[in-house]
């Protein structure tokens, strides 16, 4: 007998949880989104920073901040909101364990901080040695990373405790899709966990004089590539499950989601080395072995896009539209959340599309370093993934709060989605075009001599700048959204929607809970693309680098 | 597991597209050579300017090797040796660079050009300049404050 109750509300002590994430989550878009604002202007030409602030400062805030401690606060939140909705009220005991992590990736976040203002550690949030930055930061980012781990913990004894008390039964869809993304971040930053605590805190210690360069940033980036799929997970679980309730259809296929998250945690781990096309050292082969196993996760995407048009066509259908595209227009357009991860949703396609050129092996050449990769990943994750966040907030934070989101709010929320949208054509549109010329990223303002190449690159560069004010207005607009949900919004009942499975699908195979099975395979998979590429790289390495702080 | 039959074809068209793909790819990099910069040589980034061919950057007309010229960099922070160099129009040039310091880019900005100089590692790209005209080379890594700064210049010349 199940001891647990499953409520359609989650409980008030886990939503406690949940929001203290989102606050983090929320105090670091408005310091990410400042620093973004000022890198673009700059890079315009037309502003210098004051008080002797450095650009490269302003960036690595940009990129911890947005990039790390938003996306990781957000996810970590939203995952524990829908296991406590899907699979019943968190024990006590992981409720505790959820806020041990919290804490201590705050404290990491609050370290790491600190070292980025003292202009101790502007080695952005990649922090490649030999640039070597100050120790406390090295020890924020690995408390950021275990606090991660023991968030993650409480899922994973959520997820347990719920098979345990409904034996043979396939775990709620949105309970597995958190646990997945638990896993493959789990099996991810095992490596980044490595390269800093192994190579980089003892080297910034003194404890050691060297670091192995090229070990490091492979273990870097063994990490970096599953980074940007677990931002995209928690997308697609509201996608697969939760979009379907709001706009009031059916989840095409549970068996079908799962498989294809299943497909997300196996291809997208042994595919680090399309970030390293371009370095010495690694033998072309094992770039082109991973190559295409980078290129396997459009498999997954696929079906998913499939699924998700399949769903909205189904729901327009049943509503009695007809023809081609008739379905289209009977989407509920003025609903905020389904509207805004729409937007997101759109915004993939393009997204989708410029991933598969930068992971092309020699095609890489032409945008490797360039504006172009700055472009990309600002479709992805700032607008695919940061919308269909948004979407999420607009009734998850009123739904943990008590509160409902009005009608007003509500239609602010489709204008700061729109505002997002125009912005970041502006901008991100600029970027791929600059890239394309040659223009590098993570770069400050220049001339570079007085080079005719390089002048053709700043009138992108001013797009940019007012497509990052456009996009800085959007992110005022949603903050003030979120304040109100989450303060002042009036009490009432705002649904957690989770999504039914359509009547024509059938039973879901018990299989894609066979954890070993799936975790020996992507260890395999790693094992295979890794092993031998990594023992080059140990057998052949040149002396190690001594830390530089050319900062 | 039922697989709805617009989705198997959707699969099978974008699985196909893939395969086709990734074969383009394959046989662009397997059978015509066209691979991204992926030296395996090494060197002590300490021992740079001691070390042949770095200790006389520049360009440096070769023979009895598949390719004319050989153009030899060395980067450090903030700035590239040579700062500007001259290579004859049509010659086919293996550019040799490496690093004394920390990370950084080596991208001649509208070619194809583009690789990573990393302490330790020699990075090579062998490249025909058929089009006359001034390229700007750009570091795309971030390797500290003056990264913006650093630049250097190819002049093809007729």
């Amino acid at each position: 007998m199940s001891t647990k109750s499953i409520n359609t509300i989650v409980d008030r002590r886990d939503g406690k949880l949940a929001m203290a994430h989102f606050y983090v989550a929320f105090i670091a878009l408005a310091i990410g989104g400042l620093a973004g604002l000022l890198q673009t202007l700059v890079r315009s030409g037309k502003y210098e920073l004051p008080w002797g602030i450095g650009y490269y400062q302003v960036l690595t805030v940009h990129g911890v901040v947005l990039g790390l401690v938003l996306t990781t606060f957000f996810i970590m939140g939203f995952q524990l909101a829908a296991v406590s909705r899907t699979s019943g009220a968190l024990t006590d005991k992981q409720r505790m364990t959820g806020w041990i992590g919290f804490w201590l990736m705050t404290i990491g976040t609050v370290m790491a901080a600190v070292m980025i203002l003292l202009n101790e550690a502007s080695v952005l949030y990649t922090f490649y040695a030999p640039l070597q930055a100050h120790a406390l930061y090295y020890v924020g980012l690995t408390l950021v990373i275990v606090g991660s781990w023991i968030d993650g913990a409480a899922l994973i004894m959520a997820y347990a405790s719920w098979r345990k008390a409904n034996p043979g039964k396939p775990s709620p869809l949105l309970t597995f899709m958190a646990i997945v993304n638990t896993l493959l971040w789990i099996v991810a930053t095992i490596g980044v966990a490595a390269t800093v605590l192994f190579q980089l805190l003892p080297w910034s210690l003194g404890l050691v004089e060297r670091v192995d360069v090229l070990v490091s940033r492979t273990l870097f980036w063994y990490f970096g590539h599953p980074l940007v799929y677990f931002w995209l997970l928690p997308a697609y679980m509201a996608w697969y499950a939760i979009v379907p309730k709001i706009i009031g259809g059916k989840i095409f296929s549970d068996s079908l989601a799962r498989m294809s998250f299943i497909l997300f945690l196996l291809f997208s781990i042994p595919v680090g080395f399309h970030h390293q096309l371009m370095e010495p050292g690694i033998d072309p082969a094992w770039k082109f072995l991973q190559v295409i196993l980078t290129f396997l996760v459009i498999i997954p995407s696929l079906m998913t896009a499939f699924s998700l048009f399949a769903t909205f066509e189904m729901f327009g259908r049943s509503k009695g539209a007809t023809g081609l595209f008739g379905w289209v227009k009977k989407l509920p357009w003025g609903d905020a959340r389904f509207a805004v991860p729409f937007i997101g949703m759109l915004a993939f396609i393009p997204a989708g599309a410029g991933g598969v050129i930068n992971a092309s092996h020699q095609l890489n050449q032409v945008v490797h370093n360039t504006i172009w990769v700055t472009g990309h990943f600002h479709l992805t994750l700032a607008t695919s993934v940061i919308l269909t966040f948004f979407g999420i907030s607009y009734w998850l934070v009123p739904h943990l709060t008590g509160r409902v989101l009005t009608k007003a709010m509500n239609k602010l929320a489709i204008i700061q989605a729109v505002i997002w949208a125009i912005g970041m054509t502006f901008m991100s549109g600029a970027m791929h075009a600059a890239g394309l010329l040659g223009a590098p990223r993570r770069s400050s303002f220049s001339t570079y001599g007085g080079s005719e190449q390089a002048a053709e690159w700043i009138p992108y560069q001013v797009a940019q700048a007012v497509g990052g004010s456009i996009l800085f207005l959007g992110i005022i607009l949603m903050l003030y959204i979120f304040i109100n949900l989450a303060f002042f919004a009036p009490k009432g009942e705002q649904e957690f929607p989770v999504g039914e499975v359509a009547d024509a699908a059938e039973k879901t195979p018990m299989v894609f809970e066979n954890w070993k099975l799936w975790i020996g395979i992507t260890v395999l998979l790693i094992l295979f693309a890794y092993t031998i590429p990594f023992i080059d790289m140990i057998q052949n390495a040149p002396i190690g680098s001594k830390g530089y702080k050319f900062f | 597991m039922h697989i709805h039959k617009f989705e198997k074809i959707w699969l099978i068209f974008g699985i196909t597209t893939l395969l086709v793909f990734l074969s383009v790819i394959g046989v662009s990099a397997f059978y015509l050579g066209n691979q991204p910069p992926s030296c395996l040589a090494t060197i002590n980034p300490e021992k740079v300017d001691t070390t042949a061919p770095f200790d006389k950057p520049g360009l440096k007309k070769v023979e009895g090797k598949e390719w004319d010229y050989e153009l030899v960099f060395v980067a450090s922070a903030f700035a590239y040796n040579p700062g500007q160099v001259e290579v004859p129009k049509g010659a086919k040039v293996k550019v040799i660079a490496t690093t004394k310091d920390v990370i950084h880019g080596f991208e001649v900005a509208g070619t194809n050009i583009n690789m990573m100089l990393e302490p330790g590692f020699i990075s090579e790209y062998v490249t025909t300049f058929d089009k006359a005209g001034e390229y700007l080379i750009v570091c795309n890594e971030y390797c500290g404050v003056g990264h913006h700064m650093m630049s250097s210049k190819i002049e093809v010349v007729e």
